[in-house]
């Protein structure tokens, strides 16, 4: 397998599906079963969306990795918005800013096989998450 | 602008949803819907998901919503052929659409409309 | 330049080396040769040496590097087809090792100048060693990939799903219930019920020795999930004991039917189905004594 990278922008809800076909596609390529497809596309949904909605846009990456026998899918979501000022609050399911149900971020977590995320107030947010599979 | 179809069979409201849908057709989707049910006096509304590939926090909500609006327009809704990779990732996902009746297949939630229409 | 030279010296002294090597291996115990005869042992020299030959022409010394990528290839086939026919992965290291000897005599012999003796064994020891470890790494993949995928088999072999009646599925699980396994059980399940257009599903535990907080999470899951679908779950066979350790976990199962044996929530789905168990009364005692029949 030849690792891959692509850079995605990320300002429009057409782009939001244009990260859920690419990572779809990834996941294809990697052999992921159907539900780990599932899975990984809706965290990748959410993640887009709230890159959008409150980070005010950015970017998205979509690796695919490798570790020894192990293949994996590797997205990162980078916005330069206001940031997350209480991160442990915004993990917390039924948490919300957007007027949604809370469930973007942590869902996306439970999604995930690892999840990061780094914010600083003001200069903005950047969450990788790792699905093997 | 485009727009997912709402077809009229009797009494009750059937929508397909075929595209992997961005947030403003959702939206948008649901805006038509409730307009549809109040004009219509539709006494149901059956929603065909079997074609969606993933359903994320962002269309589970819509279709809560639905549920919810169409309730309080006096009509029931039901929706059908969610397909088993999606069901397990929204349940994961921490959503379990409670309040929301689900049916196999666009056959079985019709029946289920019409027996509770008889009700 | 000391590429160019050992390049110079595998090439020249190719057959000295080989036939010095073939004479080596056919006298050391690693070489194991009741597992390997004459001809596949002297095939497998010769392909690797002339290999190691070739990649040497390259100029490059390190193993990893592309122009090396013939001879760890063919060292992952010859590391599997040992694997196969029992060497240990210590002997399949110790034949690429042993080519050290042949290699070091034909240095001593043919090097005009003695400082370059020490830096040319150095080279060829670190790559030889690069190429032996690299052997043990491929057999102990191949291992990897073996267990891997018996434990893929032994889990689709451990969750099957049987039709009681039409449209009623029944999931008898057996033994412990790990995270991975539920899982596989879970979607098992849930196409089956697409499948068969089943509306009601049975988990039955009676075969589940305990249950853990994580595992009555993954059967309320899985009972969400089918009722997202637009299919009804009941889970039966909970023993005493599982029912205590429920309570005790806090785990809320009010959401969901339970039954205390397969047969009450059999006969529970029958009744959803508009079906009843009713004895045969019009006939004499016959060799079935009762029949299903719709309302």
């Amino acid at each position: 397998m030849i690792p891959t990278r692509e850079s995605l922008p990320l300002q429009t809800d057409e782009h939001v599906v244009r990260v859920r076909q690419t990572v779809r596609q990834r996941a294809i390529e990697l052999g992921f079963s159907l539900v780990e497809q599932t899975k990984v596309v809706t965290a990748a949904s959410e993640l887009a969306r709230n890159t959008i909605q409150h980070g005010g846009g950015g970017e998205a990456c979509v690796e695919t990795i490798m570790d020894g026998l192990r293949r994996g899918l590797r997205l990162t979501f980078m916005d330069t918005g206001p940031g997350i000022p209480d991160l442990t609050l915004a993990l917390k399911d039924g948490y919300s800013t957007g007027g949604g149900l809370g469930l973007g971020l942590s869902g996306a977590r439970r999604l995930s096989s690892e999840f990061d995320i780094e914010s600083e107030p003001g200069r903005g947010t950047r969450v990788v998450i790792v699905r093997w599979k | 602008m485009e727009r997912i179809p709402i077809l009229k069979m009797g009494p009750f409201l059937l929508v397909t949803i075929q595209v992997d849908m961005h947030d403003r057709l959702a939206m948008q989707l649901q805006d038509d819907l409730t307009t549809r049910i109040a004009d219509t006096s539709a006494r149901g509304v059956l929603i065909d998901i079997s074609a969606l590939e993933m359903v994320d926090s962002f269309i589970g909500r819509m279709l809560a919503n639905i549920a919810g609006m169409s309730r309080v327009l006096d009509a029931e809704t039901v929706v059908v052929g969610m397909r088993p990779a999606v069901a397990i990732t929204l349940v994961e996902l921490g959503m379990s659409l409670t309040g929301v009746r689900t049916a196999l297949d666009v056959e079985r939630g019709m029946a289920l409309l019409g027996s509770a229409q008889r009700r | 330049m000391r590429q160019t030279r050992l390049a110079d010296l595998f090439r020249e002294q190719h057959d000295v080396i080989l036939a010095d090597w073939i004479k080596a291996l056919s006298d050391s115990t690693a070489a194991r040769r009741d597992l390997i005869g004459d001809a596949d042992l002297q095939r497998q020299a010769r392909d690797f040496l002339g290999a190691v030959t070739r990649a040497m022409t390259s100029g490059e010394l390190d193993v990893n590097a592309i122009a090396w990528d013939p001879v760890r290839e063919l060292l992952a086939r010859l590391s599997r087809s040992r694997a196969l026919q029992g060497f240990k992965p210590s002997e399949t290291a110790t034949f690429v090792f042993s080519l050290k000897e042949p290699v070091f005599t034909q240095i001593r012999r043919t090097s005009t100048q003695s400082d370059t003796v020490g830096d040319d064994m150095w080279a060829v020891t670190t790559l030889l060693d690069g190429l032996g470890l690299y052997t043990t790494e491929v057999f102990q993949k191949t291992r990897e990939e073996v267990i891997a995928r018996q434990q893929q088999e032994m889990l689709e072999l451990s969750t099957p799903v049987v039709t009681l009646w039409q449209g009623v599925l029944a999931l008898p699980l057996i033994g412990t219930l790990d995270s991975a396994r539920t899982q596989v059980v879970m979607e098992n399940l849930l196409q089956r019920i697409v499948d068969t257009g089943s509306m009601i599903a049975i988990l039955d535990i009676t075969g589940v020795p305990t249950v853990d907080t994580l595992v009555a999470q993954h059967l309320l899951k899985t009972v969400a999930a089918a009722r997202l679908m637009g299919a009804d779950c009941i889970i039966s066979g909970i023993r005493p004991q599982i029912a205590q350790t429920i309570v005790h976990l806090g785990v809320d199962l009010n959401s969901v039917t339970t039954k205390a044996t397969l047969a009450d929530a059999f006969a529970v789905a029958l009744s959803r189905a508009g079906l009843s168990v009713a004895p045969a009364a019009a006939k004499p005692a016959g060799p079935s004594d009762s029949a299903v029949a719709a309302h």
